[in-house]
């Protein structure tokens, strides 16, 4: 036996800096939406304020909005509407859609056809619009914006996974894991899988903004999250008419969803290295 | 006589991506003369490439020329600024890249591609330069040389298109030009066309050329002096004549011995009574919509019939296009074939691979030319070699990981490699693995579909050297698919030529060598000899070119 044998194997990643304050500000929005209840300084519910739009003080530390009810709080609440419905939809969006385009791929024929068919009508409604008869239609409830924002974004996934796969599919090892005589799911899950997987989770994150902002247009048009709760879309529409004023309470959500999109953005495209040379 | 090119002490630094700084070229020093031909030679990695771009004061993106002078024609390459060394290359200094199909723009008519250099450096008029590159079309022997530029790139064959891309090189009346292994990617028959040509047009210009190869046979052709290259250091410096006969490194001799004739030797004479392990019967395979007979519209194999008794090998050679891979694939199952019929021992095998049972499919196994492209790229040796035992034979834990160190150990790899991915084992290595998966199966049949045309000469040989060890020890048989003679005669009991989709001829190497076939004659007379006559010696039937050679 040799020595290197018994050598750990090392790997190393090279993690840029910008890549890790767009990592530290989405830590910052998951940590403040799973301890909300607990961190909040008022009830949401609650008018505190004499004054509606009352300007940042030690109090209330971003001020009040059209009600005279603590901003800082109701953003901290808002935290877990959107990144909550928005993770559960791209989860939606990207489990579907990505195993679907694989499989596409792998299986071709009618399936492919007829499937890819069907989406492409699908990606073809405009999503605001179709977002806009959903919730018309069978109103918004948590669940019914969950389920909607991640249908819209299931054709999109599904051709970005789909393309990718077809690349794949092609490669010398795929032949040889078919002619072993291995399924669609283990071609599709353990062969085709961990070579796009890298690109797949950078499309998850921008399916994620997407869907933030698509949900805060939705709230802001007053079709989303209903009230009494409110997510960062139903605060910017609130507290508009705080826009001549200059009040904190429109400028502070508007604020919230863009840190939360950038820093996704960034994150993604400065996603982890691998480094090869591991004689260094 | 003053040297054209001067290179004194020539450092390369490449950055990994860790930061760290690797010397790739450690010291080189290079005369070449006006008029002389140098071949650079080494296997892959050794720097050959590196070091014929300096001569133009280029290196590759990730590569710094971290030391030493680069003279040509006076200049000092590396003291010029960009600007200048703009001025020298194309003009001094030209280059002939390895694959012309990809160094040409589709787009764009080749005329328009060949004069291109005259206009950035404003040598003549277009007129004046298209009759000039009409010349050197003739020059170089190509068919039709007033129309051919007029065509687009993907209207001529591959070895055309290496000879138009030598024809752009040539425009500007270079001093020097740089050849990065212009025939590795053509056929040997069309590879002499383009030998004949660049070899005539150098002579008579007396233009100094840098021939970068890994294949000695041709080097020993075209050049008047060899270097040869290791691990960014020279090893040997001599004539032709002298390197040959005379090698003094070891890493010559290997690369030399490599090139000896190596017979299949003892082989394992037929059992009368046993039945073939493999027969093939008039099967046709092709692509495109079906006809009306039920037959694909492009049949890339018609009516092929083989046999292949147990312990035996069999060789199928033959150009790019002659159908060989396509049948390797039909009988893998890969490729449905369209009528005929498959027997693997006495059983009728599907001609689909989903339709054949799994001890079918575990019996017959395929190794495909490229490793890089047939392990995926993110699993590890160990899954990669796993997954077979699992799946066929359901081992698992420690019996599992005591199979996957005896594979390895038989392909002879240490067992440190077991938890590295395929990029970071060489080619010669992943060959290996690629092959141990293919043992892991247990098979009796393997079809080998150009296993070793991707690996360098003396990594090839010990890659045929494990293959018949393996055949001693496990009473395999192998069906051996490549364009290179000597590979398949090494191994090989029986050896089938293909040509256009059919078998042209049967030869049992043991009984005759004697090919009677007139296009077997051509290939087998094409194959590069390590004699540096041999080029100018050889007479072909023109006949004979005119039927069989498309370049």
């Amino acid at each position: 036996m040799t020595i290197s044998t018994t050598m750990p194997r090392r790997l190393s990643y090279r993690f840029s800096w910008v890549g890790m304050i767009g990592f530290a500000i989405i830590l910052f929005w998951a940590v403040i939406a799973l301890l909300a209840p607990h961190i909040i300084p008022y009830p949401v519910g609650e008018i505190v304020d004499e004054d509606y739009f009352g300007p940042m003080s030690s109090k209330l530390l971003l001020g009040s909005d059209y009600l005279g009810r603590d901003m800082l709080s109701r953003i901290i609440m808002g935290a877990r509407y959107t990144v909550g419905i928005s993770l559960a939809a791209v989860c939606l969006a990207c489990f579907t859609g990505g195993a679907l385009g694989m499989a596409a791929a792998v299986v071709g024929g009618w399936f492919d056809t007829v499937l890819s068919r069907f989406l492409d009508a699908l990606n073809s409604i405009p999503s605001k619009l179709s977002g806009l008869v959903i919730a018309a239609a069978v109103g918004s409830s948590l669940s019914v914006l969950i389920v909607m924002l991640g249908v819209i974004y299931i054709p999109g996934a599904y051709r970005f996974a789909r393309s990718l796969a077809v690349n794949i599919n092609t490669m010398d090892y795929i032949t040889v894991a078919r002619t072993r005589g291995e399924g669609i799911s283990y071609v599709v899950f353990s062969e085709i899988l961990p070579n796009i997987i890298g690109p797949l989770l950078a499309d998850f994150g921008i399916r994620f903004v997407f869907i933030v902002l698509l949900l805060s247009g939705l709230s802001f048009l007053g079709l989303g999250v209903q009230p009494p709760y409110a997510d960062w879309g139903a605060l910017v529409h609130e507290n508009i008419g705080g826009l001549p004023f200059g009040a904190p309470a429109v400028i502070v959500p508007s604020l919230a969803i863009a840190s939360l999109t950038i820093s996704v953005n960034l994150l993604i495209d400065n996603l982890p290295k691998k480094i090869r040379d591991r004689s260094a | 006589m003053e040297n054209l090119v001067e290179i004194r002490d020539l450092k390369v630094e490449a950055t990994t991506d860790a930061g760290r700084r690797i010397e790739i070229i450690q010291g080189v020093d290079l005369d070449i003369a006006p008029g002389e031909i140098v071949a650079l030679i080494g296997e892959s990695g050794s720097g050959k490439t590196t070091i014929a771009l300096t001569v133009m004061g280029y290196a590759r993106p990730g590569c710094r020329i971290s030391g030493g002078t680069v003279m040509v024609a006076g200049k000092n390459m590396l003291a010029l600024s960009e600007g200048q060394r703009a001025k020298v290359r194309g003009l001094e200094v030209s280059y002939v890249p390895q694959s012309a199909a990809a160094a040409f723009n589709p787009s764009k008519r080749i005329i328009d591609q060949v004069i291109e250099v005259t206009r950035i450096h404003k040598l003549m008029s277009p007129a004046e330069a298209k009759e000039k590159a009409i010349g050197l079309f003739k020059a170089l022997s190509l068919p039709d040389p007033d129309g051919i530029g007029n065509r687009y790139p993907h209207q001529v064959s591959g070895g055309q298109l290496q000879r138009l891309a030598a024809a752009m090189a040539l425009i500007s009346d270079p001093k020097l030009i740089i050849f990065d292994e212009p025939t590795t990617a053509l056929d040997v028959t069309t590879q002499i066309e383009v030998l004949r040509a660049f070899k005539a047009v150098m002579k008579k210009s007396g233009i100094a050329g840098v021939y970068v190869s890994h294949d000695l046979a041709v080097v020993a052709q075209i050049a008047d002096r060899i270097v040869v290259l290791r691990g960014g250091a020279v090893q040997e410096v001599g004539t032709t004549a002298e390197l040959l006969a005379d090698a003094r490194h070891p890493y010559t001799r290997e690369l030399l011995s490599a090139f000896e004739p190596k017979p299949r030797g003892e082989s394992v004479p037929v059992a009368p009574e046993s039945r073939p392990l493999l027969q093939v019967n008039s099967l046709i395979a092709g692509y495109g919509p079906v006809q009306a007979d039920g037959l694909p519209l492009i049949k890339a194999v018609q009516e092929a019939s083989l046999v292949l008794e147990r312990g035996r090998n069999l060789g199928i050679i033959g150009e790019s296009g002659c159908g060989k891979s396509t049948l390797a694939r039909s009988i893998a199952g890969i490729l449905p074939a369209s009528a005929g019929n498959l027997t693997l021992d006495g059983h009728e095998l599907a001609r689909s691979a989903r339709q054949r049972s799994r001890e079918q499919l575990r019996e017959l196994q395929i190794v495909f030319q490229h490793a890089d492209t047939s392990l995926n790229p993110a699993k590890s040796i160990e899954e990669i070699l796993g997954r077979p035992l699992k799946f066929y034979h359901g081992m698992k834990g420690k019996a599992r990981d005591a199979r996957i160190d005896e594979l390895l150990d038989m392909v002879r790899l240490s067992k440190a490699l077991r938890s590295r991915t395929p990029a970071e084992l060489s080619g010669g290595q992943k060959q290996r693995v690629n092959f141990a998966r293919a043992l892991a199966a247990e098979p009796k049949l393997i079809v080998c579909d150009e296993i070793t045309s991707a690996l360098d000469t003396v990594v090839a040989a010990a890659v045929i050297d494990l293959l018949k060890e393996m055949q001693r020890e496990l009473s395999l048989s192998y069906i051996f698919i490549s364009h290179d003679l000597s590979v398949v005669e090494a191994i090989c009991d029986e050896i089938v030529v293909m040509y256009n989709g059919r078998k042209v001829e049967e030869i049992t190497p043991a009984v005759s060598k004697v090919p009677q076939h007139p296009y077997s004659k051509l290939l087998f007379s094409s194959v590069p000899k390590l004699d540096p006559g041999w080029l100018d010696r050889l007479e072909r039937d023109p006949e004979l070119v005119k039927t069989y050679v498309q370049g």
